[in-house]
């Protein structure tokens, strides 16, 4: 494997990611994303010179709504969602910025 | 001490006045109870997937031509992560590779008369976050996901400002040309205007930036003036006593009158951005460029000039008038209807005027009609009632949208006309005031408007007053 992942990288990935990962997983997660790497490096190596690059796999653009209010009321549903709720709302825990 | 300039950026985001959200039909009207305009899309659930308004784009375009920039013909959407409960998905579908208008400018102007180019970096399409409400009974934090996905554009500008009064005459010039193109109302205190202010400082001359912070949380421009007097302050404290300006960002507290870093370590700011797969590229025709181009609005600038040749009337009113669309819009009607553009003028700067300050509303909640207005300058005009009835119906008509004819005769508001009436009314008024007549008699002319009151008075203000003038002075006279 080319690209080895430092264990100081895979601790800010988690934290990014919001991971807490056991050590055990953690030696897994860095050999996976090494492989990962190196697959991109493999990629890399295709001259892609005066090649437009691809922002969607299918050959469509353009695909539009009109402005036109479609939804009605449905916050009972929505709300079935929600981990808890209280007065028509998600509640979570205590988020201050 | 060296002297320092101050160097700011600004990132407006604007909500868009679409009715239905960015990526589904779900409405974009204010004040539902919470959560009742949301829909699995706009709350992020798995398996849903949006699509976009056609709205959007061509607000985006729409504005990005009226600020000079190029549009970008072929432009897509991106993943912006982060983790945040106000953001269901965990990711924010915005533009960061090809946003949809770029390198732009406008000009602003100075209160001395200086004009002033601001470069505008670029302007992308973005969805909005849901609102966050802390409990302070439960100890917990309750999700209204009604503004999540209501469609945004942020205007990046280039750091060309040097000042507050810079920084609002960008702000209201950005705001006059949106609302002209009725993509927004651009409202600061209500949030469908929003500013982050990116500020450095660097000593005079310095060919280098300083290092620069972002601020959040302004919501008007007094804010805004007071958290740029404050964070420059701030900044060349640091510099001065030898330390450094850390780039991070920072909210203001307009109450407290400082700035507080907002984040700590642990949310780094890595959004980790890449194309955003559920959505396909825009792709933006000559055709149907030049078709909104072909719609773009006359804007206010255009307006100022054709009022002053067209309709003759001074700089002054002309530039109060189209200082909002909405005004410029029942000046332009009424004139259409009555062809008196003097007098319309003078009822918006005078008594409309007058009324928005005391009942504090704005000129876009102006809601009387350009008809009830033609009606009544005619009713003046026309001799039917005198200028102070004039004002009181005026007043109604400013209220209620009342039709002015009606009112007149269901109130008997016409003007009295009948000169004998009057001649008796008046005599009696001139013996029951001997000493005004005396003064008058004595070369105090001015004591003729007591009599002419006291004669408005008895008639309960339906006399014209310059015909009474006339007659008491006639009367006095002839003594
Ligand atoms: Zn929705």
């Amino acid at each position: 494997m080319a690209n080895i992942i430092s264990d100081e990288t895979i601790e800010y990935v988690g934290i990014l990611a919001k991971l807490e990962l056991s050590d055990k997983e953690k030696e897994q997660a860095k050999k996976d994303m090494g492989s990962m790497l190196d697959y991109i490096d493999k990629l890399n190596e295709l001259d892609t010179k005066g090649v437009e690059p691809m922002s969607h796999v299918f050959p469509v653009h353009n695909v539009f709504r009109e402005d036109i209010v479609t939804n009605n009321d449905d916050r009972d549903n929505i709300l079935k969602n929600a981990p808890e709720e209280k007065d028509g709302s998600f509640m979570v825990p205590k988020t201050v910025d | 001490m060296a002297k320092y300039e101050t160097v700011i950026g600004l990132e407006v985001h604007v909500e868009l006045a679409t009715k239905t959200k960015i990526f589904c039909g779900c409405s974009t009207a204010f004040g539902g109870a919470p959560n009742t305009h949301t829909c699995p899309v706009c709350t992020g659930m798995p398996g849903s997937l949006p699509v976009l308004n056609k709205q959007v784009v061509e607000y985006a375009m729409a504005v990005g031509i009226a600020t000079n920039c190029k549009i970008t013909q072929n432009c897509k959407f991106d993943r912006k992560n982060y983790f945040y409960p106000d953001n269901p998905q965990n990711y924010q579908i915005s533009q960061l590779y090809l946003p949809i208008c770029r390198d732009g400018r406008v000009e602003i102007e100075l209160e001395d008369g200086t004009k002033k180019t601001i470069g505008i970096h670029e302007i992308h399409m973005e969805e909005d976050a849901g609102k966050l409400i802390h409990d302070e009974w439960d100890d917990c934090s309750l999700v209204d996901f009604n503004r999540s996905g209501v469609p945004l554009i942020e205007i990046v500008s280039e750091p060309d400002m040097r000042s507050a009064e810079e920084v609002n005459a960008y702000l209201d010039k950005l705001r006059l040309i949106i609302q002209y193109l009725g993509a927004s109302d651009c409202k600061l205190q209500e949030g469908s205007m929003r500013a982050d202010v990116n500020l450095s400082v660097r000593e005079v001359g310095s060919k280098e930036f300083g290092t620069r912070t972002e601020m959040k949380n302004l919501n008007s421009f007094k804010a805004i003036a007071r958290a740029i007097a404050g964070e420059r302050e701030r900044q060349i404290d640091l510099i001065e006593s030898g330390e450094s300006v850390i780039q991070e960002t920072r909210r203001w507290d307009d109450t407290k009158g400082y700035s507080y870093a907002m984040r700590s370590k642990e949310d780094a700011q890595d959004y980790r951005y890449f194309p955003e797969p559920d959505l396909v590229p825009i792709i933006i025709s000559d055709e149907w460029l030049d078709e909104v181009k072909s719609r773009q609005p006359e804007f206010r600038y255009e307006k100022l000039e054709r009022y002053k040749k067209e309709y003759e009337i001074p700089e002054y009113d002309a530039k109060i008038i189209t200082e909002s669309k909405h005004m410029a819009d029942i000046f332009e009607d009424t004139v259409a209807i009555c062809n008196k553009p003097k007098k319309v003028s003078n009822w918006l700067m005078v008594e409309t005027m007058r009324l928005m300050k005391a009942h504090e509303l704005e000129a876009e909640e102006l809601s009387f009609s350009p008809e009830n207005l033609a009606k009544l300058i005619e009713l003046v005009d026309a001799g039917t009632i005198n200028g102070n009835v004039a004002k009181e119906v005026f007043e109604k008509i400013f209220l209620d949208n009342i039709d002015p004819v009606d009112y007149v005769d269901k109130h008997g508001l016409k003007m009295d006309n009948d000169v004998d009436g009057l001649k008796v009314i008046l005599e009696k008024i001139i013996s029951d005031n001997p000493q005004s007549v005396e003064d008058y008699n004595n070369g105090k002319k001015k004591a003729i408007g007591f009599l002419v009151g006291q004669a408005m008075k008895e008639t309960k203000g339906k006399a014209n007053p310059g015909v009474i003038n006339k007659m008491i002075q006639e009367m006095l006279d002839k003594n």
